[in-house]
């Protein structure tokens, strides 16, 4: 009995969960691997007899001094830091608002308007991207970090709006009216006791959308042009493909480097970010 | 200070339901007025309306000498208290309390004493710097009542705030809360569904059913005198008897009859009964006014019946059985020794008899 029940869980769950693993982190590996390997080992053929593909030996560090050397690669670092946070920040406003009025207060049409915001959501943006170019060139905006913390809004707000509606409608009624009766006006229940008592959900869609934002690609590679002004994604991929040519290297060297940002937010909030999925507030 | 007044008060859902019908209601300052019903008879709909949580559809609330219909809920000088408690999770328990008080910017140091005052009487001292998520059932609902009484309000009001706690500490905190309203003597309007509760709080209950006020007073009056059918079923427990009877004149004097049962009217009813002559009403006698007959009890206030089931909780014995169609049960002493399927002779207390009418429900 006890044999077969510790042959079971290896099957049902340490081999499963070690295949798991692997998929999820091997490309990670890969990045990592590549981005210390030496030219010399990166652009040699497979079938050479002492070709070592799942590792190296002899890391270096070149790839990342050719990065900072020779390309933007900095300021790419800091556009694309500071635009996420300012649309993630303008982003996030409006989306508590809009999520408290929908979640709490009853108009005409608040069921319909929470859909509707949801749909646009689910417009594709390289659809959207066409009438946005349009105005971002009326507007004089284009090639300017505007364009993009402007622009990343169009659906980091339905998103944001719709994941702090759910959670500000598992918060009772009862704390908000509470206060109303404690003295505060519904504005002020609202940013005294909701909002604080919302963080674990206001957090976790701030770190969705700072990580859309950051991954965001199609926009960044649409309005911005000068070779200073880009963003990671667009930066690494734009510059460090010529041609047919990879430079293999700083590509994965740039990739590494553009989601420590990322992964250091994610880390810091899990926690919160877990309980802003799934918990609710009990009174 | 402050008495509440309803009046003519009407609530229409906007999907059509109409949750309180016409209630007109006279709380004087410093009572502890209840009000008991089943769920969805509109109670919780006319307290959320006093506190101002929910809109009026017809008229007015008085709070002292003042029209409150349209004021919002901060300017009412009411405080209430949640089923869930409604403590503020991100705040400490001393926050929560002080909360209140800092919104209507009360002085650092008067905030401070009103605090410290409320845990002394509610025995929460040591849990002043505790969050909410700390505490046990009992200690939340202290601290809920605690942030509800330094704000010194002219009105308390009650949602079923014992609701959530289990049966010994819920039976514990109704005489706090009893100790409680007695020392601060101040209006406070309760609302549960526990009849029990409702009679040993209440100076005065108000029992409601589908948004009608059904009556209105003491809790004995209500045990004595209930005004119709179902107040005399809601209010007591084991509830009220009721047997489907026919009145018949024979012989000079009432009787009430079913199958298998024929009692007399008592004399000091007969008066009002005797209207009802020929028609069908419902007889009502409460449990303890039934006993088991012995030689002194009059025959024309027995009935023989067989005992069905015998529940015997220490203080007093349930007897239950069947008779004139409807199951009944009686309160007995616990020295009476009888035994499920036995005969017996049931004795009728003629002091304590109710009659309605079987239409309306209203006491004859």
């Amino acid at each position: 009995m006890v044999i077969e029940r510790k042959w079971k869980k290896w099957f049902v769950f340490y081999i499963p969960m070690a295949v798991f693993i692997v998929f999820t982190l091997f490309p990670f590996y890969w990045m990592a691997v590549t981005a210390v390997r030496p030219d010399g080992e990166l652009y040699r053929t497979w079938r050479q007899a002492s070709a070592t593909p799942f590792w190296t030996l002899q890391p270096t560090l070149e790839h990342f001094e050719g990065l900072l050397r020779t390309t933007a690669f900095p300021h790419w670092l800091w556009n694309t830091m500071l635009i996420a946070m300012v649309s993630t920040l303008i982003s996030l406003i409006c989306g508590m608002f809009a999520g408290y009025a929908l979640a709490r207060l009853k108009f005409r049409g608040s069921e319909f308007l929470g859909t509707a915001i949801f749909v646009t959501y689910l417009v594709p943006q390289t659809l959207l991207f066409i009438p946005l170019a349009d105005i971002i060139r009326d507007l004089h905006l284009g090639n300017t970090p505007w364009a993009l913390m402007l622009t990343y809004p169009t659906f980091l707000i339905p998103f944001c709006t719709w994941l702090l509606m759910g959670y500000f409608k598992t918060i009772p009624k009862e704390l908000e009216e509470c206060a109303r009766i404690d003295g505060a006006t519904r504005f002020g229940a609202m940013v005294r006791i909701i909002f604080p008592v919302s963080i674990p959900g206001i957090l976790s869609a701030g770190i969705f959308a700072f990580t859309l934002s950051w991954n965001e690609f199609i926009y960044a590679l649409i309005f911005m042009s000068s070779a200073e002004l880009k963003t990671v994604p667009v930066g690494v991929v734009s510059e460090l493909i010529r041609g047919d040519i990879f430079f293999w290297g700083q590509l994965m060297a740039g990739a590494l480097l553009g989601s420590i940002p990322v992964a250091l937010v994610y880390s810091f909030f899990v926690e919160y970010y877990v309980t802003g999925l799934t918990g609710s507030v009990k009174g | 200070m402050a008495n509440v007044t309803i009046r003519n008060l009407n609530k229409n859902y906007e999907n059509g339901f109409h949750a309180v019908k016409d209630v007109n209601l006279e709380i004087r300052d410093k009572e502890f007025m209840v009000l008991v019903g089943p769920s969805g008879c509109g109670k919780t709909t006319t307290l959320r309306m006093v506190a101002g949580l929910e809109e009026i559809t017809s008229g007015d609330i008085m709070i002292g000498k003042d029209v409150v219909n349209d004021l919002p809920p901060m300017d009412r000088n009411i405080a209430m208290v949640f089923q869930n408690y409604a403590l503020y999770p991100h705040k400490s328990v001393y926050q929560n309390m002080a909360f209140g008080l800092q919104m209507r910017k009360y002085p650092k140091d008067e905030i401070d004493k009103r605090v410290r005052e409320a845990a002394d009487i509610l025995g929460i001292q040591p849990l002043l710097e505790r969050k909410p998520r700390q505490l046990s059932g009992g200690q939340r609902q202290r601290v809920a009542v605690g942030r509800a009484i330094v704000r010194h309000p002219e009105v308390f009001l009650f949602d079923e705030p014992l609701s959530n706690l289990d049966a010994q500490l819920r039976v514990q905190m109704r005489v706090e809360l009893k100790r409680l309203h007695e020392r601060l003597e101040t209006t406070a309007i309760y609302v549960t569904h526990d009849q029990v509760e409702a009679m040993t709080l209440g100076d005065r209950v108000v029992v409601m059913k589908d948004g009608w006020v059904q009556q209105v007073g003491e809790p004995l009056e209500l045990y004595e005198k209930p005004a119709n059918r179902f107040v005399a079923g809601f209010i007591g427990s084991p509830a009220m008897n009721f047997v489907e009877v026919t009145i018949s004149d024979s012989g000079g004097a009432l009787w009430a009859d079913a199958a298998g049962l024929r009692l007399k009217v008592p004399p000091q009813m007969v008066e009002r009964v005797r209207a009802h002559t020929g028609k069908r009403a419902t007889l009502g006698m409460r449990p303890e006014a039934l006993h088991l007959a012995s030689g002194s009890d009059h025959a024309d206030f027995c009935f023989d019946t067989a005992v069905d089931v015998v529940e015997p909780l220490g203080n007093e014995i349930l007897i239950n059985f069947r008779a004139g169609g409807a199951a009944m049960v009686t309160r007995v002493d616990p020295s009476v020794r009888v035994k499920a399927h036995q005969n017996v002779r049931v004795a009728l207390d003629p002091g304590r008899v109710h009659f309605f009418d079987e239409t309306s429900g209203a006491a004859i």
